[in-house]
């Protein structure tokens, strides 16, 4: 038989083993959630942000889904307009009876988002106004379609 | 259904999504160790000696992770690098503990060749051949959505197999769930949860806007309409049938607990939780009173001491199993698991607790988190509904059944005769998981794959074909 203390690494160290997977499993998480390297942290904006052309950066960089069945889904914004919709070549896809296949499209323009309206039959809300021509959307204003409410997230 | 992602979000995000596949593989070696380690502890501890068998184990299961770890690298590259590793090492840790399980057997008896561990051992390998199969085959999760009413088809019939069986193929510890055919016993139960899930899924996406819309305020809460509760009775009473004539607490729970909670999360109305809680008390109250098996199981589960000489001995020896263990057990293979009945399957996580202790067993409850919480995240992430739902309704299912075993096994809840997923003992339980971490992985690789780069420029609104809005 084994020594005792041999035993008792054995012990301690098999249950240090399975909570340094967890820790490790957890590091994952965490690069997943904020993404790049976990455990770096850039306060200070790197310094590719003050040359000219990039200004564009400041302005929102996600849209949320806030409610609706989508709610939680979120869209990292570029340069390309987003197109809200039944249709399957969406970029939201909406499963929703009282949305249209294409409902309406956010479009960029020089760094601020206008949401526009595509002639759908029941409409698309900024705030509590109904969406006529393209209208300036700013961060955290829910645009509602249907049962679904967005915003734009810096 | 026509192709062609013209302004998908992470295209414009113009960032490269990371595969993580070496994050993955590092993990899977990560397991792998643990695994090995703990085989090496239990032989050492208990023989005082290493056995070459260690060496092919260590091949064996080492090429059986390096095979699914290239197959999801080569089919499914984005899938998500946690889903994996947290299941070897579930099932790596549950070998040792099988292992270790055999060993007692045979210090007890010494004339006892029964050993499960390679059983458990083949069990996998074939449970990684369906994992393969499944992502080689199933190139698209939404290709499930078609087959949906076929599913629920077969799961019907494979939950009904065991029902209709004569005992004597059927039955075995009083639980009529079986299909034992020249010395194999399945349990269909297992697979048909599967089916079962999917065709929820499809069936929910369709009929969700009905359920969650027509409602009534009453007191707060938006109460369906009569006619709407028809689903929900469906799954009730179906699950009623199982405690009825297979005499299974465990699956039926399993199955309308699901339901349920799918429902929820199709909907977002939490009424559908509170119907489901009453229809739940209901069948309870009235099982309670029509079964005898049930009320046994109440009875020895409120106070297994008083019954200690009978349906209580289980639970019973399970606590002191607990109690041994304290906060950081008896090391493996320093304990006496073995005392408890069935320690394999159904008390396995007795066995963990008891040698590994509190921050052992909590360990292992961590890596079922880490398990559901990407299963969770797949759903949150994944764009199309269909996907959505399912992901949420497999990784509900193993969080729901790890819940109820280890409820059942510490006392919280009566036993239910659940399998804890990867970890005990059991071809059936052990290969269904696998198929469904499969699909799962493959959702969650739909979920995290960047559109095809080239996205062709739309044409100018009014260049575009002229379009029939439909409301």
């Amino acid at each position: 038989m084994t020594a005792e203390i041999v035993l008792q690494i054995f012990r301690f160290g098999f249950l240090l083993l399975l909570w340094l997977f967890i820790f490790a499993a957890f590091r994952v998480v965490r690069a997943d959630l904020f993404g790049g390297r976990a455990g770096r942290v850039s306060s200070v904006p790197p310094r590719a942000a003050a040359a000219p052309g990039r200004r564009r950066n400041r302005g929102p960089k996600t849209l949320v889904v806030t409610a609706g069945p989508l709610t939680g889904t979120k869209i990292t914004l570029g340069e390309q307009p987003i197109l809200i919709g039944r249709a399957d070549d969406s970029t939201l896809v909406l499963t929703d009876d009282f949305a249209s296949s294409r409902h309406a499209r956010l479009t960029n323009r020089s760094g601020q988002w206008y949401v526009e309206d595509l002639g759908s039959t029941n409409g698309t809300y900024l705030d509590q106004q109904r969406v006529q021509g393209p209208l300036l959307v700013s961060p955290g204003q829910p645009i509602r379609i249907g049962q679904t409410a967005l915003e734009l997230r810096s | 259904m026509t192709v062609g992602p013209t302004t998908d979000p992470r295209a414009a995000a113009g960032v490269t999504t990371p595969k993580r596949r070496g994050t993955e593989l590092a993990l899977l070696g990560f397991a792998v160790l643990i695994t090995l380690t703990a085989q090496a502890i239990v032989d050492l501890t208990l023989t005082g000696s290493l056995t070459t068998e260690l060496a092919t184990f260590g091949v064996w299961i080492s090429a059986l992770w390096l095979v699914a770890h290239l197959v999801v690298r080569r089919f499914a590259p984005y899938a998500d690098p946690l889903l994996l590793p947290c299941v070897a090492l579930l099932v790596g840790l549950g070998l040792a503990v099988i292992h270790r399980l055999d060993l007692a057997d045979r210090q007890i008896d010494a004339t006892a060749t029964r050993e499960d561990a390679p059983v458990q051992l083949v069990w996998a390998t074939l449970g990684v051949a369906l994992f393969v199969a499944v992502l080689v085959l199933l190139r698209d999760h939404r290709l499930l959505s078609r087959f949906a009413y076929t599913l629920a088809l077969v799961g019907l019939v494979l939950l009904a197999i065991p029902a209709v069986l004569p005992a004597s193929l059927s039955e075995v510890n009083g639980a009529k769930i079986w299909i034992r055919v020249a010395g194999f016993s399945i349990q269909p139960g297992e697979f048909a949860k599967i089916c079962l899930v999917v065709f929820f899924a499809a069936y929910l996406v369709d009929k969700r806007d009905v359920l969650a819309l027509a409602s009534r305020r009453v007191m707060g809460l938006e109460l369906p309409r009569g006619r709407d509760l028809g689903p929900v009775l469906v799954a009730w009473m179906l699950s009623i049938l199982v405690l009825v004539f297979e005499r299974d607490l465990g699956s039926s729970l399993l199955l309308f607990g699901i339901f349920v909670v799918m429902l929820y999360i199709a909907t977002e109305r939490a009424s559908w939780l509170l119907i489901g809680l009453a229809l739940f008390a209901g069948g309870a109250f009235i099982a309670y009173q029509v079964f005898g098996h049930v009320q046994q199981r109440v009875d020895a589960w409120l106070d297994p001491f008083a019954y200690y000489d009978g349906s209580g001995f289980q639970v019973a020896q399970s606590l002191f199993g607990l109690g041994t263990g304290g906060l950081f057990g008896a090391g493996l293979g320093g304990g006496r698991p073995d005392q408890v009945p069935i320690a394999k399957s159904d008390f396995i996580a007795s066995a963990v607790g008891e040698e590994l202790g509190l921050f052992g067993l909590v360990a292992v409850i961590i890596v079922y988190l880490v398990l559901v919480e990407r299963g969770l995240r797949t759903s949150l992430i994944v764009r199309d509904a269909f996907g959505k739902l399912l992901a949420a309704g497999l990784a509900f299912a193993v969080a729901w059944q790890v819940f109820v075993v280890l409820g059942g096994v510490t006392g919280l809840l009566p036993l239910t005769g659940l399998t804890t997923p990867f970890l005990a003992y059991g071809g059936s339980s052990l290969v269904a998981n696998f198929v469904l971490v499969a699909v799962l992985v493959r959702i969650s690789d739909a979920a995290r794959r960047p559109a095809p780069a080239a996205a062709p420029p739309k044409p100018a609104l009014g260049d575009a074909p002229t379009e029939v809005v439909q409301p």
